[in-house]
């Protein structure tokens, strides 16, 4: 067991810094697919057909096609279109941001379309233009309620960051195959890879509870 | 004064009114009784602006709902409505609720918004209660919140909806003592109600609406005492023995 521990902790920094790409990848992509997600998930519940059927077409093309396939496609095909390759940190970045904000969009939209349609007659019927009602009526409400699922994308987006492993973004689940190449202590280290992606999970899932049970008690 | 002309609503296929007509002069109260899924909801929803129809036109003060050019967000804010669910913000106080749209439509600033939202209040017997939140009053006090947001607007006409149908009983004449002082002011009022001695001591006129059209309309007296339609008898004896 003394040479377990002696394996974890020398392969410890390398999977920290590792670690830190993961969660770089994805606290940006949830910035930026937030953004993406809030915009698509607006247009999804608009009545402007144009507007509606972009937003679809992004959602059931992201959702409908496996996350693997996005990045090796963003990687190793988009170039041959635009005639530039993305770092692997780019794609990595690009591939979450996209992939979360097809997600979050579905979320915003729910989020919209729970919220009692009654809110928007109320608010209509005292002269709020839509735009208004959406703004200081309907997005206030669907926002308390979009709050936990947000956060539980976040998650998602996180554990989904070791498929990028396949375009080699350095992050933690690439640093452990690397690792592994070179010591064959396959065990231990993807155990440690394992519980690092659960300890940040965990936390993640502990700061959910935490708003979930604070928007109870508005 | 509020002019509706043959008005046609189609959902779909289903034909919801079938050329409606009427007329309601300021400071007239007029009810509209029915049997449950007549139209009554949707005619209030189209007089609003709040529902499109196919056929026939809403004239308000000269206005024309039928006409595209028609800014129907300026229709709404001089048109009161009451829902029979109240349909208050659930996220902003009693205080924010009423000074939303005087803030936002009629670009008051915050101490007018505000005098006005305590003014109204006091017309309905709330002012103690502008820093609660909706969830904190009982329905019968929601439903007076909700009258005095339509009337901070001063709306030309107030529209309602029900209002006493969610209550329970002991409220009811909380929300109609209310209703009766707006029309002793003389407000200009179109009720779809269910309470039968309200629009029997409150209106001017009453209107049963069945199946999509006004079967039958003239002066409380005249539709209670000595109805003459089959169907208006029908659904009054339903309604008076509950
Ligand atoms: N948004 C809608 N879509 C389809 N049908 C509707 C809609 N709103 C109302 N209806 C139908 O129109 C008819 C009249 O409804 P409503 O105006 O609510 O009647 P009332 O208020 O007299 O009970 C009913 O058959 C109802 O199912
Ligand atoms: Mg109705």
């Amino acid at each position: 067991m003394g040479g377990t521990f002696q394996v974890i902790r020398e392969a410890m920094p390398q999977l920290l810094q590792g670690l830190s790409i993961t969660l770089e990848i994805s606290v940006i992509g949830l910035l930026l697919g937030g953004i993406l997600g809030i915009l698509f998930g607006l247009m999804r519940s608009s009545n402007n057909a144009v507007l509606k059927g972009i937003a679809t077409v992004y959602v059931e093309l992201i959702r409908g096609t496996p996350m693997m396939v996005q990045a090796i496609w963003l990687y190793f095909a988009l170039p041959q279109i635009v005639g530039f390759y993305f770092s692997t940190l780019q794609a990595s970045i690009i591939a979450i941001t996209i992939n979360a904000g097809a997600y979050i969009a579905e979320i915003v939209r729910s989020g919209v379309q729970s919220i009692d349609k009654g809110q928007v007659e109320a608010a209509r019927s005292l002269g709020l233009t839509g735009g208004q009602t959406m703004r200081y009526v309907v997005l206030p409400q669907a926002f308390r309620r979009i709050i936990p699922p947000l956060v539980n994308q976040f998650a998602i987006s996180l554990k989904d960051t070791s498929i990028l492993s396949v375009i080699g973004a350095g992050e933690v689940m690439r640093v452990g195959q690397i690792i592994v190449a070179n010591n064959f202590k396959a065990l231990q280290i993807y155990s440690t890879v394992a519980i690092l992606y659960l300890i940040i999970v965990e936390i993640i899932s502990i700061i959910s509870q935490r708003l979930e049970r604070r928007m109870r008690v508005d | 004064m509020i002019e509706v002309q043959n008005l046609h609503k189609r959902f779909g296929t289903l034909e919801v009114l079938k050329g409606v007509s009427m007329t309601v002069e300021d400071g007239e109260v007029v009810c509209l009784i029915g049997a449950s899924g007549g139209g009554k909801s949707t005619l209030l929803r189209c007089i609003n602006g709040l529902e499109s129809f196919q056929e026939g036109d809403i004239i308000i003060d000269g206005v024309h709902l039928a006409d595209p050019k028609t800014d129907l967000n300026a229709v709404r804010r001089e048109i009161g409505m009451v829902f029979q669910h109240f349909n208050l913000f659930p996220h902003l106080r009693v205080r924010e609720n009423i000074t939303l749209a005087l803030r936002k439509v009629r670009h008051l600033s915050a101490d007018e918004a505000n005098e006005e939202a305590m003014r109204q209040l006091q017309r309905v017997g709330l002012a103690e209660k502008i820093d609660a939140y909706p969830s904190q009053l009982s329905g019968g006090q929601q439903q007076r919140v909700a009258i005095a947001r339509a009337l901070a607007m001063h709306p030309k006409a107030m529209l309602f909806d029900e209002p006493t149908s969610a209550l329970d009983p002991e409220m009811v004449g909380e929300v109609l003592g209310v209703m009766r002082e707006l029309a002793a002011e003389g407000m200009t009022m179109v009720v779809v109600t269910h309470e039968m001695g309200f629009a029997r001591t409150v209106a001017d006129r009453i209107l049963f609406i069945h199946d999509g059209v006004i079967l039958e309309e003239g002066p409380p007296e005249a539709i209670f005492d000595h109805p003459r339609e089959v169907r208006t008898r029908e659904f009054l004896s339903k309604v008076l023995n509950v």
